[in-house]
């Protein structure tokens, strides 16, 4: 590192505009990561907390199933094939609809509603017939305490409990019973049978026949994580902003590619020299790669530290996630991607030839 | 330990014909010597310097450094020979712009593995020695070419070489200056007990080598 030093503090300015933009772009990976799990929090939190190995899908009466929350049914028949489903240890029914509800004070609220049996183990305390349990943020934002009533289309319904945050769809939820949930959820045809709920929660163990439950029962089955894409719209918001943190990685590493081979090519001369004095090519590829790695942890630290900062910041107004995955994972992964743009770049070194270090030709 | 080159030949295609750099060279330098080798552009001066170094290999003939022969070695082999038994003086401008006059001795000391704080004393001993005395935080910006090329000589000294390259050390100096720094060359070739080759076109300061041979078409007289 002993050239690399020097030729940082030789050439500040033009270190500084290259750690300015690892920086940057640093700061708004980190930004980015953190909106992106915070809106991914928002829109399937609830479904992904759920205490469950799968859920299951149904179709409206004799329509194949697909993984949607939105057209999913499901009957007491199918529930009566799961539960007997070798390796099935538990199945319990989820209703799950998104409405608006009324607050004491005239204000209206879009809530998900998320109907399931009292003694289910994703039933928050106080779960109950003719009863909501409501998001604590829920509360927050409507001023709502226990014992004020919701009006919704079930009527009016007390606040038996306040529980912690769960989020569907960007809407806070709600908790109730089945049968509360069936008076509160819009009308829709299941065909013959009557529907039970949306979905099923299902604890399976790993050897569990779910296949052929799925024959059996006409439905399908998807673990928790691959259900989050039945959520509408989760998909398509996540992967543009996946996208989005994709193209800045790669867009950072073409940039620090690109400066690191315009300085090597600048520094050949030099390099050329070092090389007939007798350093190894190993020797000024090692002091190349720690020079870009002083810069990358410079800027990558600094936009990072800024990005922490601000999102700390940001997440009093929008949804942002403060996590390791949000904040050091994108650092470190700018710091790996750099390298390997460096990496590209400094190989120059080992073609520069010693030779061109005599004459006047420099 | 001396310098021996033997029956050096060096040729290269150039289009459809063969040039001769270098044609049957034989020469041999003494430790605390200083041999001129003169003559004008692309009479192989130069390409003699280059292979002396290892920098090129001949295609006949054999380089000795002390009792190495170095034409056998590979690169790795020759860049250790170049770092701790050869030194090279450069033409003005081949400093590290980024590194100050005692940095330029103290990055050799660290490429051969030492701890470059370690050599620090014996690099600014070194410059007070090629009279840089004061000016060992200098970089070469701020070095007139006289102080470049003595910066220059100090840095092919750190490691005690067998061997002296020198290429035009004049080249871009007045004959003031340029006498001075042939004169420091034959200190040190004295003072060190190295074996010096300096090529130089330039004819003013012959007086003070030691022997001179004269090279043209890439075969040498004198």
């Amino acid at each position: 590192m002993f050239v690399a030093i020097r030729d940082i503090r030789f050439a500040k300015g033009r270190f500084a505009l290259m750690g300015s933009v690892v920086a940057l772009i640093t700061l708004l990976i980190v930004l980015l990561s953190g909106l992106t799990s915070g809106l991914a929090d928002r829109s399937v939190s609830a479904v992904r907390n759920l205490p469950a190995t799968h859920l299951v899908f149904g179709g409206a009466g004799d329509e194949q199933p697909e993984k949607s929350f939105a057209d999913s049914t499901v009957t007491p028949r199918q529930r009566a094939v799961w539960e007997n489903t070798a390796g099935v240890r538990r199945v319990s029914p989820l209703g799950i609809t998104t409405t608006r509800v009324g607050t004491p004070n005239g204000s209206e609220a879009s809530a998900t509603v998320f109907g399931l049996p009292p003694d289910a183990p994703s039933a928050p305390t106080g779960t109950s017939d003719s009863a909501v349990v409501i998001s604590r943020s829920l509360a927050e934002e409507q001023r709502l305490h226990t014992g004020d009533r919701l009006s919704t289309t079930a009527g009016e319904l007390p606040v038996s409990a306040i529980t912690s945050d769960e989020f569907y769809s960007h809407t806070p939820v709600i908790w109730t019973t089945l049968d509360t949930w069936r008076e509160l959820r819009t009308a829709r045809s299941a065909g013959a049978e009557t529907p039970l709920a949306t979905v099923l929660s299902v604890e399976a163990e790993p050897d569990a026949r779910l296949s052929e439950a799925d024959s059996a029962a006409n439905t399908l089955s998807a673990t928790v994580g691959d259900s989050l894409e039945a959520v509408g719209s989760f998909s398509s918001e996540n992967g543009s902003l996946l996208t989005m943190r994709l193209l800045l990685y790669a867009i950072s590493a073409l940039v620090i590619g690109a400066f690191l081979t315009v300085w090597t090519i600048q520094r050949s001369g030099d390099v050329a020299v070092l090389k007939a004095l007798g350093g190894s090519t190993g020797y000024l590829l090692r002091d190349a790669l720690a020079q870009s790695l002083i810069v990358l942890l410079a800027g990558a630290g600094l936009g990072g530290a800024a990005g922490v900062a601000l999102g700390s910041a940001a997440g009093e107004v929008v949804p942002f996630e403060l996590t390791a995955r949000t904040t050091l994972v994108p650092v470190l992964v700018m710091i790996a991607l750099g390298m390997v743009g460096a990496a590209l770049a400094v190989r120059r070194i080992t073609s520069v030839e010693p030779l061109t270090a005599l004459g006047a030709g420099r | 330990m001396s310098l021996r080159l033997h029956g050096i030949g060096l040729t290269y295609p150039d289009g459809e014909r063969t040039v001769h750099a270098l044609d049957e060279v034989s020469l041999r330098v003494d430790p605390g010597e200083l041999l001129a080798v003169t003559g004008p552009s692309g009479s192989g001066k130069s390409s003699l310097l280059a292979v002396a170094a290892g920098l090129v290999r001949p295609t006949a003939g054999s380089v000795h450094v002390g009792e190495t022969d170095i034409t056998g070695l590979n690169g790795a082999a020759l860049s250790r020979l170049r770092l701790n038994r050869i030194g090279i003086v450069f033409q003005q401008h081949n400093l590290v712009a980024s590194l100050t006059a005692v940095e330029q001795l103290q990055v050799t000391e660290h490429m051969r593995g030492r701890s470059a704080r370690k050599a620090r004393d014996k690099a600014v001993q070194l410059l007070a020695t090629v009279g840089l005395s004061g000016k060992q935080h200098r970089r070469p910006s701020r070095l007139s070419g006289g102080e470049r090329q003595r910066v220059n000589i100090a840095r092919a000294l750190t490691a005690r070489p067998e061997v002296l390259l020198v290429d035009e050390p004049t080249a871009a100096l007045d004959q003031e200056r340029g006498a001075r720094i042939v004169e420091l060359l034959r200190d040190v070739t004295r003072q060190y007990g190295v074996a010096t080759v300096l090529v130089t076109h330039d004819t003013q300061h012959l007086a003070q080598t030691d022997r001179t041979v004269a090279i043209h078409d890439g075969k040498l007289s004198g």
